[in-house]
């Protein structure tokens, strides 16, 4: 059944320890993953979804552009239980689902299957598109779509960010997770992405309180968050 | 335009109309021939500009949600500037798609390099479990595409601006038997088969036609085996099917040979007809290679 998010506590811990599952990092380094916070924002507070039936057609998409490091992404899922705790185990291994990026035939809540940058954003559109062609503008079914700052040099992703303010698709959001990784200056991206159209903001990427704000916002242009976390080295 | 062109258009509209999942994503070639479309039903069909990555990309979105998506541009700006997004969004993601190309393989003669696409086939073959189409004819086209279009896997359409006189009765994924002689057998695919017809006159082979290249019919090429010599006549690079016609034939020892398009930077201009001259691909240049491999 769909979740209720009121009663969901947003347990950060237990999803480090999961992450740390996965790839045998220490905990204070699982705590650092970049996504990990807009993640848990999401999962517990965002996205209408029903973890025991990952195809419900009601649901909220959710598509991880960004495939790299997923582990955060997949602790997040078995913590809401969409796979066994089990699996974090197999991570990256022969014979294991859970793969170094994401493929939606082999794990239960993966929109779609990613690793190449730059195909997230375009996949989104089609998405979006799609559920405002079955359900009108009325539909309630919202589309997410994650990338990071560096993922934004892929040109594909321009295109696409010209593209959808054009369509209208005001059931589409943008999270870009910033932790200034992009060799090329970006920032402030979300000056970039308003001068095309979306409505974008900023907001620390760290602040659950924020992310959720920014997240739940309704648009009749498409929204983005650009969510800032600390630098990687 | 072409005929095939317009065929696919055309058909591509009807089934848009009296089918709800099918959706149309362009990138604004074809913009005004696909307007019964967008006036169905704008919310399923959608020019995105000139953005061929981008039209892969919404393509596989709505794939993902049940539609059954239909593409189309230029040859090589789909077949090779967004092969990436077609090997990965559908062919990766295991989602139907229908990619109808327009141009192949030098029908932009006059237009250089930039617009040719020899290599289009060669580059969807690639992608594992892709289906590959080369019709010869308008006709042929709309019962392809009728015979495709909702399926749940990549397929992959290229149309000509010059086919064959008169369409055949084919079938998706079957060779047909055109003509049957004993000293070769001669594959001729798509748009080459009336030039191999005349090309052949007077020669002992059997001819088969081929417009479905991948899933590739071989229990017919088996069963229909004429001669010692394998001979497929090809519009686009030279030896683009040697390797599916080999898998075909494992055990089997024949000669294999093709004649297509040669693997050189086409640098010269001029109508699509001056190209196959020069490329030795109209009917007297097939037909002198047909002779010499058959010698």
């Amino acid at each position: 059944m769909e979740v209720d998010m009121s009663s969901v506590t947003l347990d950060r811990d237990e999803v480090v320890r999961l992450a740390a599952l996965a790839t045998g990092d220490e905990k204070h380094d699982a705590s650092s993953y970049s996504t990990l916070d807009a993640l848990l924002v999401l999962y517990g507070r965002v996205l209408r979804h029903e973890p025991s039936n990952p195809g419900w057609a009601g649901r909220d998409r959710f598509i991880l552009s960004k495939g790299h490091g997923p582990a955060a992404f997949y602790a997040v899922l078995a913590w809401r239980g969409y796979f066994p705790e089990s699996w974090m185990s197999g991570f990256v291994r022969a014979g294991g689902r859970l793969g170094g990026h994401p493929d939606r035939l082999l794990v239960p809540g993966v929109e779609a299957s990613t690793g190449s940058l730059g195909h997230g954003l375009p996949l989104a559109i089609g998405v979006a598109l799609s559920l405002r062609a079955q359900g009108g503008d009325e539909d309630p079914r919202r589309v997410f779509v994650l990338t990071g700052d560096a993922e934004l040099n892929e040109g594909s992703n321009w295109e696409a960010i010209m593209l959808a303010p054009q369509l209208g698709l005001g059931n589409l959001t943008l999270l870009v997770i910033d932790n200034a990784s992009s060799s090329i200056r970006l920032r402030p991206i979300e000056h970039k992405l308003a001068a095309f159209g979306w409505d974008a903001v900023s907001v620390d990427g760290r602040d659950h309180e924020q992310l959720h704000d920014a997240l739940s916002r309704p648009g009749a242009a498409p929204t983005a968050v650009v969510a800032v976390v600390e630098e990687t080295g | 335009m072409s005929a095939m062109r317009a065929q696919a258009a055309d058909t591509v509209c009807e089934l848009f109309e009296d089918d709800p999942s099918v959706a149309v994503v362009l990138a604004e070639i074809s913009v005004d021939r696909f307007a019964p479309a967008f006036r169905h039903d704008p919310r399923r069909a959608v020019n995105v500009g000139i953005m061929e990555q981008t039209m892969v990309g919404v393509a596989a979105g709505f794939a993902m949600e049940g539609f059954h998506p239909v593409v189309h541009t230029i040859t090589p700006f789909v077949a090779e500037r967004a092969l990436e997004q077609l090997k990965l969004d559908f062919g990766n993601q295991e989602l139907g798609g229908l990619v109808i190309t327009v141009g192949a393989s030098y029908d932009y003669g006059t237009d250089g390099t930039t617009h040719h696409s020899p290599g289009d086939v060669q580059a969807l073959l690639t992608i594992p479990a892709a289906r590959v189409l080369v019709p010869g004819h308008a006709d042929e086209v709309d019962a392809l595409v009728r015979a495709v279009y909702d399926g749940d896997r990549l397929t992959y359409l290229r149309t000509q601006e010059r086919g064959n006189a008169r369409a055949r009765q084919v079938e998706f994924g079957q060779l047909l038997v055109e003509r049957r002689g004993s000293r070769g057998t001669v594959i001729a695919v798509g748009p080459m088969l009336d030039r191999v017809l005349e090309a052949a006159d007077g020669l002992d082979v059997t001819v088969l036609y081929a417009t479905t290249l991948a899933p590739f019919d071989a229990a017919t090429l088996r069963a229909e085996l004429a001669g010692a010599h394998v001979i497929t006549v090809e519009p686009t690079w030279q030896g683009t099917l040697t390797a599916t016609v080999s898998q075909a034939l494992e055990g089997i020892p024949v000669g294999l040979a093709s004649i297509g398009v040669p693997r050189q930077v086409l640098r010269d201009y001029g109508s699509a007809d001056e190209h196959d001259r020069a490329l030795r691909l109209d009917a007297a240049g097939i037909g002198a290679q047909l002779r010499r491999l058959l010698a």
